[in-house]
């Protein structure tokens, strides 16, 4: 614990110094979206996400766009910020899927990261491989995809994560203690009032049931600032400068430990694009907020490490960083939605006993999020955010492709069951056939 | 207002537009003298029950021999066939006598606006506005190019439309679709055209009530069978043969689908040829012209309803589609699929596209139910009300600045 001299009427006391720290992770992920799909394509076609056209199906096309708008240009401020300020630190969160694309087809931007992560100061969030929804419908697959998701990062990078951030920043008292028993020391939740009350999202709580893990509360209102509203000319914030927000962020002294920014690493250059001065932002912002001499930036781990929980935090039903809701409702909330995710783990037992890693490596790629995400039709009302995010003309296309594909991995199921089955004699088949049934 | 026949009457959309308008815009306390080409005592009971209640509105019926879908060559036809000497002697002559009989339809009656619906009624609308001075304001519905399968247009007809449009004060087109027809085909000033979609009247449909039991006894709706259907004039604009390519990718995926088309229309036995021709004649059945409860029991029975056409300015029969909780598929070649997003759409020539997501309906229950629910809400939502409120807006923004000194 930190004490210093402090003077409080006209004598010097000594005091728990107030310190404020600043954890920020950046979500760098891009799903693999399905091609438009037809049902004669079933068992005739086995590549699902190769769309080659000059639509946003086309992931590669996607991902160049991306990585020239956002990854690079970002990576090369965070970079220069690393080399210029000591105290600067950060964390990042992969999927999986999207180091897969980086590996096959844009080794300089892999690089980009990997350069970042070689100055020690960058942290790397743990995450499901997949970028999946597993936990609340197949926690076993979900424990193979964090494996996966730790496996690759240790090769690719080196090191091993040691906080946990579920996909869509989910969570629930059980993920948490999950969490807890697989070593982890803290986990990412989003820090909605609904759970909180009167509490503040800038102090690490305990999760329900737990005893050592910690729960670090996203600062949506903070975070929000920067990832939506940063552009938005009928905001009262606007034009946010690094200046006006570190006074946000220091407003926070004597009220908080941590203020956790999390966000999509695209709000730089691609959600918010470069002409609304969000790189002159991100550029400035470390020296503005350390202008405050008790203010410094920490990752994840060191941010769990340096602070004790000042209460519990007991999250009974889904919580996500999505919507006014704060659920699911945007992934699983219609019957298309909710039909096509039942589908997709339903095949769990039958598509690892094919044993057959193409195909269960497809069937995780259809775990992916964003493909359910794309079947809301909550945005047919209000919500503009779906439709931006959203490459087909519209949610029912994006069922059609989906599971008119799951009809063909379904197939594939059942050719690799007919292909695995040994060969016996006609005689102890009919011994049998009774009795497998 | 110069409009055309009303339900029972009609064939097709643009009489159940003038009818759902009219009553909206009586409801509106808008006075209306209605001007119908028609030689039918027009106080007959089926107009009396339309309008029970709604004593703002006056009939005046004129003898003439136009309907909406004659063609030029249908009505020399049907004039050859020796009917009263008084009809002129092709479309456009009969036309301009509608036109001509103006002058002794509207002699002594008092109105603000003339309100013309599509262009057999341009020229009387021209002639009443010459008489009285008062604004005119046309109604597409359709335009010559839809009739043309969208690229071309009688040269006649493309003339008194664009008359029409130049002399109206403003332009009130169905959809956006229509709208840029207009501009780009007619060379209109857009900002004169206004869009006002068409609506549905709930009370009218389903309020025959004992009809939709009937459904499980539809013959077709048979276990393990499914029904997609078609509902429409059998012509170019319709787009009836895109359909019926897709029915035969639909059929080598799902063979145990039944389509069903209903109308009539000038490519009826081209039609019933290629049904043939494509070998899945066993699965596609024509039905005729279908109206009222029969059609209602159609559209229950069906499990998915397709509107391939070529050239739609709106199409009011998706909607009933909806009200009778069967999902639908546009194309994107019409006004509907503006107003509804809980519908599949398509462009109407990507025959594989068609087929593919007519198959999916019938593959995968979830999605038609959430179509089907999405869909319903919407098409709820579209009243003639909504649109008689737009009209009568309309109205009132032509009067003042009319009578505002120049």
């Amino acid at each position: 614990m930190c004490y210093a001299l402090q003077k409080n009427r006209g004598y010097f006391i000594k005091t728990r110094v107030s310190m404020l720290s600043i954890c920020a992770y950046f979500h760098v992920h891009q799903p693999m979206r399905i091609k438009r799909y037809r049902v004669f394509d079933i068992g005739r076609d086995h590549e699902y996400f190769n769309d080659s056209s000059e639509t946003d199906l086309n992931n590669a096309r996607v991902l160049q766009k991306v990585a020239r708008k956002s990854y690079l240009p970002t990576n090369e401020i965070l970079f220069g910020l690393l080399k210029r300020h000591k105290e600067f630190r950060f964390a990042f969160s992969f999927s999986g899927v999207l180091l897969d694309q980086l590996e096959a087809g844009f080794p300089e931007v892999l690089d980009s990261f990997k350069r970042l992560v070689a100055v020690g100061r960058v942290e790397i969030l743990a995450d499901t491989y997949h970028h999946s929804l597993a936990f609340f419908y197949a926690p076993e697959e979900f424990e193979r995809q964090v494996r996966q998701h730790e496996q690759t990062i240790k090769r690719i990078f080196g090191v091993t994560p040691r906080v946990l951030r579920n996909t869509e920043l989910s969570y629930r008292n059980d993920l948490a203690l999950w969490a807890e028993k697989a070593g982890y020391l803290g986990i990412m939740a989003e820090g909605w009032e609904h759970y909180l009350g009167w509490r503040s999202p800038n102090f690490l709580y305990r999760p329900k049931d737990t005893k050592k893990i910690k729960v670090l509360l996203k600062n949506y209102r903070l975070s929000d600032d920067v990832a939506f509203r940063f552009s938005e000319r009928s905001w009262k914030g606007w034009p946010l400068t690094a200046d006006k927000f570190s006074g946000w962020v220091n407003a926070n002294h004597g009220n908080g430990n941590t203020i956790n920014l999390f966000m999509d690493f695209e709000t730089f250059g691609e959600h918010q694009w470069e002409d609304s001065g969000i790189f002159h932002f991100l550029e400035a912002l470390p020296q503005e907020i350390m202008r405050h001499p008790e203010t410094t930036f920490k990752t994840p781990s060191e941010t769990v490490q340096a602070y004790e929980t000042v209460g519990e935090f007991d999250v009974p039903h889904i919580l996500t960083w999505a919507d006014t809701e704060r659920d699911l409702s945007a992934w699983v909330g219609n019957d298309i939605q909710r039909s096509a995710i039942t589908a997709i783990y339903g095949l769990e037992e039958s598509v690892l006993e094919t044993r057959n890693e193409k195909l269960i490596e497809d069937w995780r790629r259809l775990q992916t999020s964003d493909h359910f995400y794309y079947m809301c039709t909550k945005w047919f009302g209000d919500g503009d955010v779906h439709k931006y995010f959203n490459p087909y003309q519209s949610p029912y296309d994006a069922y059609i492709a989906f599971m008119n594909v799951l009809s063909d991995v379904k197939l594939r199921i059942q050719d690799n069951r007919v292909r695995r089955k040994p060969v016996r004699p006609l005689s102890k088949k009919r011994v049998r056939a009774g009795s497998i049934h | 207002m110069f409009g055309w026949e009303f339900p029972p009457y009609n064939s097709g959309g643009l009489g159940v537009a003038c009818s759902g308008l009219a009553r909206a815009l009586a409801k509106e306390n808008v006075d209306i003298l209605f001007v119908l080409p028609k030689t039918l005592d027009i106080l007959e009971p089926s107009i009396r029950f339309l309008f029970a209640g709604l004593e703002n509105i006056k009939f005046k019926g004129a003898k003439t021999g136009l309907s909406p879908y004659k063609t030029a060559s249908q009505y020399s036809r049907w004039k050859k066939l020796g009917v009263d000497d008084i009809y002129g002697d092709d479309l456009f002559a009969e036309v301009l006598r509608y036109a001509a009989l103006v002058p002794g339809l509207i002699a002594g009656e008092e109105f603000d606006i003339i309100h013309a619906h599509d262009w057999l009624s341009f020229p009387a609308g021209i002639e009443a506005k010459r008489i009285s001075g008062k604004p005119l304001i046309v109604h597409v519905h359709a335009t010559g190019f839809d009739q043309g399968g969208g690229v071309h247009a009688d040269s006649r007809v493309w003339r008194i439309e664009k008359e029409g449009m130049e002399e109206a004060d403003a332009i009130i087109a169905v959809s956006e679709f229509t709208k840029r027809m207009i501009v780009d085909r007619y060379g209109i000033n857009p900002e004169k055209i206004h869009v006002v979609y068409n609506g549905i009247d709930v009370d009218l449909h389903g309020a025959e009530g004992g009809v939709f039991q009937n459904v499980r006894n539809f013959g077709l709706k048979i276990p393990g069978y499914k029904i997609v259907l078609y509902v429409g004039r059998l012509t170019l604009q319709k787009g009836p043969d895109y359909f019926l390519r897709a029915a035969k990718r639909v059929l080598e995926e799902n063979p145990k689908t039944f389509f069903v088309i209903a109308g009539s229309g000038d490519m009826e036995r081209q039609m019933i040829r290629l049904s043939a021709e494509l070998g899945i004649a066993q699965n596609v059945f024509f039905t005729g012209f279908v109206r009222g409860g029969d059609l209602e029991r159609l559209y229950h029975a069906a499990d998915l309803f397709v509107l391939p056409s070529v050239s739609e300015p709106f199409g009011i029969t998706p909607l009933e589609s909806l009200i009778a909780d069967t999902p639908v598929l546009l194309s994107k070649q019409s006004g509907v699929s503006e107003v509804i997003s809980h519908a599949l759409k398509v462009d109407f020539w990507d025959v594989d596209e068609m087929a593919n997501k007519i198959v999916s309906v019938l593959r995968y229950p979830p999605l038609k139910n959430e179509l089907r629910r999405g869909g319903k809400q919407e098409a709820l939502s579209l009243t003639w009300q909504k649109a008689a409120a737009k009209c009568v807006m309309l109205y009132k923004r032509i009067v003042d600045i009319l009578s505002k000194p120049e």
